[in-house]
């Protein structure tokens, strides 16, 4: 996790938020450093982690979350974490018998079904075990990224739907959150992205959306990350709404300054 | 603001954006409605109960009727504790709800129904909803219902927008700049439809009506422009009695008089 990134949100693991759904877009960047953040963040506050990874290998991950000092190998193995591997188990689902349920069902189906088999393992893997001690914090559900599942013929409406449940059991039911990657197309006109896109940012209660830099590709500054906050827990906080920064990823770690502040520049 | 955004009754589409969000405002008009005795309906499909009912006070949570669409909208969990037939039974069980009084039914939100069930379906069911009180014949004028729609612009096109717009007889838009947001609001004046044809010649100050004599008089008046026959005939004999008319026209030192017509060089 960022430290840095941790103070502009004004969180810390020990006192993490609960029951929140938080929404990462990316225009014209690539915004996954975010998704690398909360992977090590949720797994730094002993919660319980689902991560429905469809992008990368399971050893991508590893290899980032070890330079930001997490293990996904004993996550995994002491059942904090559960770890869909998208890239694999996609091909799982062609080499069983088709009345075993499989998380990526929609794959074998002609019209774009729902994503209900999902959501069904992730309300598995995060279900709440009554082993009597409390060993995990929170649930937490991970999704990188939504924008590949439109690519793979599921509809904008399955995937809200999708989103909509797992909002309903992991945040509202089990007090946990969900953290959901969404690549937004910009200039290209893609319309069942921005539904996806704007139904997620109504549903949301953070957004953070990394920007590529309307100049372009810059040595010093990599990009610019804007934070709005939605739906604040109690009406009369006095928050900043909405929050932007420019930032440098580096091997281990992103620093953020204000616009136009890089030490580069300065 | 919060009177005259509810006075007209029929549906009022409340336009929010992820930037700037609306469920604070239906909430407020919520409470304003239930703060005037109305009961309130609210088909939940985005937020929990508990998160909606935040920030009520038990007063008014009481009158809140919460149908909640937000557990299990689908019927995926196959508990049993969905509401029966989905969306749309439930949308249209409200339009048949019996209890009297006023009443104002919240629709959080009709962009999560316009994106599960069919526009035209959606439509008709907000038109039935919305008109309810010309259902019952014995309510009294001053009972109107209130529908409160939340629509998410952004997620919809021109299309079914301009259709909930045509529905809407208040339509409140949402945005705002600087961090201080702001509304714009457009009433849709309801067609005067009269209910019977009234004489509007009763009670003036002053008299329309013409007597017998008065009548006959106006009848037989000719016009002095409009051509009759008689005055076809006095212009074609002009000998009968008129005076023919000459010009007496006596010259100024400075007017040039020339009788020789300017003209005649012009082959026209």
């Amino acid at each position: 996790m960022f430290p840095e990134l941790n103070n502009l949100l004004n969180t810390t693991p020990d006192q993490a938020e609960q029951g929140k759904l938080t929404l990462l877009c990316d225009a014209k960047t690539d915004g996954s450093f975010l998704v690398h953040h909360f992977l090590s963040f949720y797994l730094k506050a002993n919660c319980k982690v689902c991560f429905v990874a469809l992008i990368q290998s399971f050893s991508h991950y590893n290899i980032v979350g070890q330079k930001l000092g997490v293990s996904l190998t004993t996550a995994r193995e002491c059942g904090q974490l559960v770890f869909l591997e998208g890239l694999k188990s996609a091909v799982d689902v062609f080499f069983r018998p088709q009345e075993e349920p499989h998380p990526l069902q929609f794959l074998r189906e002609a019209n774009s079904g729902n994503l209900q088999p999902l959501y069904e393992f992730v309300q598995e893997a995060l279900k709440p075990v009554d082993s009597g001690e409390a060993a995990w914090r929170c649930p937490v559900l991970l999704v990188d990224d939504l924008s590949v599942l439109l690519s793979l013929g599921v509809g904008a409406v399955a995937v809200l739907d999708f989103i909509h449940y797992c909002r309903a059991t992991v945040c509202w039911e089990w007090k946990g959150n969900v953290v959901a990657l969404v690549h937004d197309s910009g200039d290209a006109e893609d319309e069942e992205n921005d539904i996806l896109l704007n139904g997620l940012g109504h549903q949301s209660h953070l957004i953070l959306r990394a920007e590529g830099l309307a100049t372009g590709f810059c040595k010093d500054v990599h990009g610019q990350l804007r934070i709005l906050w939605r739906r604040p827990s109690e009406p009369t906080a006095q928050r900043d709404r909405s929050l932007t920064y420019q930032y440098k990823i580096q091997d281990k770690n992103v620093s953020f300054f204000a616009k136009g502040m890089s030490p580069a520049v300065l | 603001m919060l009177e005259s955004l509810l006075a007209l009754g029929g549906l009022v589409l409340l336009r929010d954006s992820v930037e700037w969000e609306g469920r604070s405002l239906l909430k407020a008009l919520i409470k304003k409605s239930a703060l005037c005795g109305e009961q309130v309906h609210i088909l939940g499909c985005e937020v929990s109960e508990e998160e909606f009912r935040e920030g009520f006070d038990s007063n008014i949570n009481s009158r809140l009727v919460y149908h909640d669409l937000f557990r299990d909208p689908l019927n995926w969990s196959e508990t049993g504790e969905t509401l029966p037939g989905g969306p749309l039974e439930a949308l249209r069980a409200l339009c048949r709800r019996t209890d009297p009084g006023p009443v104002t039914i919240a629709l959080d939100s009709l962009s999560w129904l316009l994106l599960h069930l069919p526009c035209t379906t959606l439509c008709q069911t907000l038109h039935t909803l919305s008109h309810q009180d010309s259902c019952h014949g014995d309510s009294s004028p001053g009972e109107q219902v209130h529908v409160l729609g939340l629509l998410h612009e952004e997620l919809h096109g021109p299309g079914p927008l301009g259709v909930l717009s045509s529905l809407a007889q208040t339509e409140v838009t949402l945005s705002g700049a600087m961090g201080q947001a702001s509304a714009h609001i457009l009433y849709r004046r309801p067609q005067q439809r009269l209910t019977h044809q009234m004489d509007p010649t009763t009670h003036l100050t002053f008299n329309l009506r013409l007597s017998k004599k008065e009548r006959e008089a106006k009848d037989s008046l000719t016009l002095p422009f409009q051509f009759s026959s008689e005055k076809q005939q006095a212009l074609l004999c002009p000998g009968l009695g008129q005076a023919t008319s000459h010009i007496f026209y006596e010259p100024d030192a400075y007017d040039d008089l020339d009788q020789e017509d300017p003209d005649d060089d012009l082959d026209v």
